[in-house]
C-alpha cells in the first residue's frame, strides 16, 4: 500500500508544527509527502483515498509505558496481540517495559523484542531496558550495551530500585548515554503488601491500603538524586496530588524532569473498587479489574492530575497497558494481579475529559504524540509529527463517535478493564504506520480511486 | 412473627413459619452494612425461637431437612465452624465440612473452581471463612448458591456481630442509646467492622478505643462517607469506659507486636487491658463481651473474663441460635 494514500478533508492537528486546519494529507513511500488545503491534492489513479471529513487527523499516538509480556508471559499478551491492540487504540509506537521473563537486561533480549516486533508486530515497538540486572535492584545492567541495542530508556518498572545509592549510580551512568531513567516510584516497604489506595474505601472493604506517601517519598528521592547527578529522569504513572506538586516545584527550579499520567488515574477514583455504585445499601463488589499499581486515588488527586496535565507539569499520557489472563483477575481481590489493559480504551476514556471541558483537544493530542516523542528523541527518526519527510504514522479519530466498551471485543489478550460497559464518546477510526493502514474501524470505509 | 409455642421437652419437631413473608430480603449474609433494623429484629425473633429449641432434650427441628450446608474454611477456626455445623445439624440439614488445607484447594484449585464444584454437588448454602477480604463477594458473583460469610479477612463477620447484638439484647433489652466500647485491634478486626454497622443500625453509640497504630488511618473519613451515626474514637481506655453499657476487648494477636505496631505487649497490657479496676469506671451493670478466642492476661484479665459481668460463654451459646436463625432465613421455607 506504500504506493500512496490521500487523507482528504480531515482536521489536521499537529502540535509539532502548530497546525490545526482542515486539509489534505498526501502519503507516499511510507512517508508524509505534503499537507495541502482541502481538495488541493489531485487524485491520482493509484492512490487510496480516505475521506476524513469530520475526523481529526493527527500524528500516531506514542505510548511510553506499556507491557507486552513477551517473552515469558505469552498467556497475558504477545507482541503480535499487543501491537494489534495498540493499532486499535490509535497507537503507532509502543515503548515496552522490561519486566518480562527473562527481563530485558541484555542485548540478546532487546534484539529478540525488536526482531519479533518486526516480523509479528503491526506498530513500532521500542524497548525499554532494565536499570539493574534481573530487576534485582543490586547491580547496574549493562546499560551502555542496552543503549547500543536500541533501548529508549531504562526502568525497573514494577520493582522500583529501593537503594538510593544504586539509583544514583544508574542516573550517573545514564547521563553519558543520553537516555532517561524511568522510575516507578514506590516505597515498597511502606506499601507493605497494600492492594488499593489507603483511604475510607480501603477501611470500609477491610483491604490493606497503599498511602500516597509511598509514591511521594520516592518521587522526592528521585528528584533529589537527579539534582545530584544531573540525570534526565521521567516519573512513571504519577497518581497523587503530592507527586504533581513535587514535579511542579522541580520544573520551576529548572530541572530536566518529565512525568506521565495514565487515562485511568485521571478518570476513576478508589471508589471504583467497590463496583459501579457506592454508599450504604448497595451490594459491594471487590472489583479486581480496578486493582492497579499505583492504585486509583481520591477525587482531589484526579483534579490535581488533570490540572497538572493541562498546565504541562505532567508532560505525557501513557497507558501502562498491563494485560492479564482471566485467571489472574478472577480471584480474591488481595491475590489478584495489579494492572489494567488500557490500549484500546485510552482515547475514548480521555475524550471524556475533552468533552467535559477539562482538557482541550490540542493539548490531549500533544501529550499523546509530541510529548512522548520528545522524551524518546530522534534515534528512531522524528516521531509524533506530520512534517513532510517523516514517517507516516497517523491516527484518524472521530471525536464525537459514541461507543460502548466491550472487553470481549478487545484484540489484546488482556480483557482486564474497569471500563467494561462504559459509554465513551470519541473513537479511533483508522491507524496508519509508515503509510500502511494497520487498523480501521468496522464502520469506516477506505476506497481505492480508479 | 409468630412462632409455634412448643411444649417443654417435646420430641416432635416444630416447623417455623416461612421467612419469605415479611421484611427479609437477603439471599446471602455477607455483612451487616445492608441490614435494616427490621431485618436484624427478625433475626432476633427467630433466634429467640431457636434458643428455645436449644433448651430441649432433643435439640432438633426439621426446618432444613433435605438441604445441604457446606462449611468451607480457608482459615483455622474452632468455635465459628463448630457453631455453624451444630446450627445446621439442629435444623436437620445435611452438612459437609471442607478444610481448605486438606482438600484439592491445597493442590492449587482456585476459589471459584472450588465453589462451583460445591454448587454442582448440590450445596444449598456455602458457609465460608477466608483470610482475604471480599472472598464471599467473589463467591456470590459466580454462584447461585446462598453464601454465608463466616468471616472474611479484616472485612466482616456478620454472624458474630449478630450474636453480640443478640447477647446484649438478651441482657439489656435492646441496643438503643447504649454506649458500647470496643477496645483493641480495630484495624485488623472484621468483628469490629460488622459490629459498627450492626450496633449503630440498632441505635447504639459505639466508642472505639485503641492505640493509633491499631486504628485505620482513614477511620474518620470512613465514618463520614458511609454516614455511620454515633461512632467516636477515644485513645485512653479510662475515658472510653466512662458510662459504658457494654465493653468488648478484641483479641490481640502476637504478630501485631512482632510487626512493630506495638512497642511491647507489656505496654499494651498496661494501657489497654480490661481489668476489674477499669471495669469499675463503666456502668455498674455493664456487660463484658469478647469475640474469642481470648488471650487472658493480655486484652482482658482472667478476673474480668470469668467475673459476674462477663457474658462471654453466653455469646457462644447464642451463636448457635443466631446461626440457626440465619441459615433458616436464607435456606428455609422458600423457593429460590
Amino acid at each position: 500500500m506504500s504506493a500512496g494514500l490521500i487523507i482528504r478533508g480531515g482536521r489536521l492537528l499537529d502540535t509539532s508544527q502548530g497546525i490545526d486546519k482542515v486539509g489534505d494529507l498526501l502519503i507516499t513511500g511510507g512517508k508524509i509527502a505534503r499537507i495541502e488545503d482541502d481538495g488541493a491534492v489531485s487524485s491520482q489513479s493509484d492512490l487510496f483515498i480516505i475521506d476524513a471529513a469530520g475526523l481529526v487527523v493527527c500524528p500516531g499516538f506514542i505510548d511510553l509505558h506499556c507491557h507486552l509480556r513477551e517473552p515469558g508471559f505469552e498467556d497475558k499478551e504477545t507482541i503480535a496481540t499487543g501491537t494489534r491492540a495498540a493499532a486499535r487504540g490509535g497507537f503507532t509506537t509502543l515503548c515496552c517495559m522490561p519486566n518480562t521473563n527473562p527481563p530485558l537486561d541484555n542485548q540478546a533480549s532487546i534484539d529478540y523484542i525488536r526482531k519479533t516486533a518486526e516480523t509479528e508486530g503491526v506498530v513500532r515497538v521500542l524497548p525499554i531496558g532494565c536499570i539493574t540486572k534481573g530487576r534485582q535492584g543490586k547491580g547496574l545492567a549493562e546499560m551502555s550495551e542496552l543503549a547500543e541495542a536500541g533501548v529508549v530508556g531504562f526502568s525497573d518498572d514494577g520493582e522500583p530500585v529501593a537503594s538510593s545509592r544504586i539509583m544514583s549510580l544508574a542516573m550517573d551512568y545514564s547521563r553519558a548515554l543520553g537516555l532517561p531513567i524511568i522510575d516507578h516510584c514506590e516505597d515498597k516497604e511502606l506499601t507493605d503488601g497494600g492492594v488499593m489506595s489507603d483511604g475510607w474505601v480501603s477501611t470500609r472493604l477491610g483491604l490493606k491500603g497503599i498511602p500516597a506517601a509511598a509514591e511521594e517519598i520516592v518521587v522526592a528521592r528521585d528528584l533529589a538524586l537527579a539534582r545530584l547527578t544531573g540525570a534526565r529522569i521521567h516519573i512513571a504513572h504519577v497518581s497523587t496530588r503530592g507527586s504533581v506538586e513535587l514535579v511542579r516545584r522541580a520544573k520551576e527550579s529548572g530541572m530536566e524532569v518529565t512525568a506521565e499520567v495514565t487515562p485511568h488515574h485521571m478518570t476513576l477514583t478508589e471508589e471504583r473498587v467497590m463496583g459501579w455504585k457506592s454508599g450504604r445499601g448497595n451490594q459491594l463488589t471487590y472489583d479486581t479489574s480496578a486493582k492497579v499499581n499505583p492504585p486509583l486515588r481520591a477525587g482531589e488527586d484526579i483534579a490535581a492530575l488533570i490540572k497538572g496535565l493541562r498546565e504541562g507539569v505532567i508532560d505525557i499520557i501513557a497507558t501502562d497497558h498491563a494485560p492479564h489472563a482471566v485467571v489472574d483477575k478472577m480471584c480474591e481481590f488481595g491475590l489478584a494481579a495489579f494492572g489494567i489493559s488500557g490500549l484500546e480504551t485510552a482515547l475514548g476514556c480521555l475524550m471524556g475529559l475533552v468533552h467535559n471541558g477539562e482538557l482541550d483537544l490540542m493539548a490531549l493530542i500533544s501529550r499523546l504524540t509530541l510529548g512522548p516523542a520528545r522524551i524518546i528523541g530522534t534515534r528512531y527518526g522524528e516521531l509524533g509529527t506530520l512534517k513532510p519527510g517523516c514517517q507516516a504514522d497517523i491516527t484518524l479519530l472521530d471525536p464525537d463517535k459514541e461507543w460502548v466498551v466491550n472487553s470481549q471485543d478487545f484484540v489484546s489478550k488482556g480483557k482486564n478493564t474497569p471500563f467494561d460497559g462504559y459509554q465513551f464518546k470519541g473513537k479511533v477510526m483508522a491507524t496508519i504506520v509508515a503509510g500502511d493502514i494497520v487498523h480501521q474501524d468496522a464502520s469506516f470505509k477506505i476506497e481505492k480511486k480508479q | 412473627m409468630k412462632v409455634t409455642e412448643p411444649k417443654s421437652g417435646a420430641t416432635i419437631p416444630e416447623t417455623f413459619p416461612s421467612p419469605s413473608i415479611g421484611v427479609w430480603q437477603h439471599r446471602h449474609v455477607l455483612d451487616l452494612d445492608d441490614f435494616t433494623a427490621e431485618e436484624i429484629e427478625l433475626v432476633f425473633e427467630i433466634a429467640d425461637a431457636m434458643s428455645e429449641v436449644l433448651t430441649r432434650e432433643v435439640k432438633r427441628v426439621p426446618a432444613l431437612r433435605g438441604k445441604t450446608i457446606v462449611t468451607l474454611f480457608y482459615e483455622p477456626s474452632t468455635r465459628t465452624r463448630a457453631s455453624f455445623e451444630l446450627a445446621a445439624k439442629n435444623l436437620s440439614a445435611d452438612t459437609v465440612s471442607l478444610d481448605a488445607s486438606k482438600s484439592s484447594i491445597a493442590k492449587g484449585e482456585s476459589l471459584v473452581d472450588s465453589l462451583r464444584t460445591l454448587q454442582a454437588l448440590g450445596a444449598d448454602v456455602i458457609v465460608m471463612r477466608h483470610s482475604q477480604s471480599g472472598a464471599p463477594y467473589l463467591a456470590t458473583q459466580h454462584l447461585n448458591t446462598s453464601v454465608m460469610n463466616a468471616g472474611d479477612g479484616w472485612h466482616a463477620h456478620p454472624s458474630q456481630a449478630l450474636l453480640d447484638l443478640f447477647t446484649i439484647r438478651c441482657h439489656l433489652g435492646g441496643l438503643a442509646k447504649l454506649k458500647v466500647v470496643i477496645v483493641g485491634d480495630i484495624l485488623h478486626s472484621r468483628v469490629a467492622r460488622s459490629d459498627i454497622w450492626g450496633m449503630t443500625t440498632m441505635g447504639a453509640e459505639v466508642t472505639l478505643c485503641a492505640p493509633p497504630t491499631l486504628l485505620p488511618r482513614s477511620l474518620a473519613e470512613f465514618i463520614s462517607y458511609c454516614q455511620i451515626p454515633n461512632v467516636s474514637v477515644e485513645s485512653r481506655i479510662e475515658s472510653a469506659l466512662e458510662g459504658a453499657d457494654v465493653i468488648m476487648p478484641l483479641r490481640l494477636q502476637a504478630e501485631r507486636q512482632q510487626s512493630g505496631l506495638l512497642p511491647s505487649l507489656r505496654e499494651y497490657i498496661q494501657l489497654y487491658q480490661l481489668t476489674e479496676e477499669r471495669l469499675s469506671l463503666a456502668k455498674p451493670y455493664a456487660l463484658v463481651l469478647h469475640p474469642g478466642p481470648m488471650n487472658e492476661g493480655v486484652e482482658i484479665s482472667p478476673e474480668v473474663a470469668y467475673g459476674t459481668q462477663s457474658v462471654i460463654e453466653e455469646q457462644v451459646t447464642n451463636g448457635v441460635a443466631i446461626r440457626m436463625a440465619l441459615l433458616y432465613l436464607i435456606a428455609g421455607g422458600r423457593s429460590k
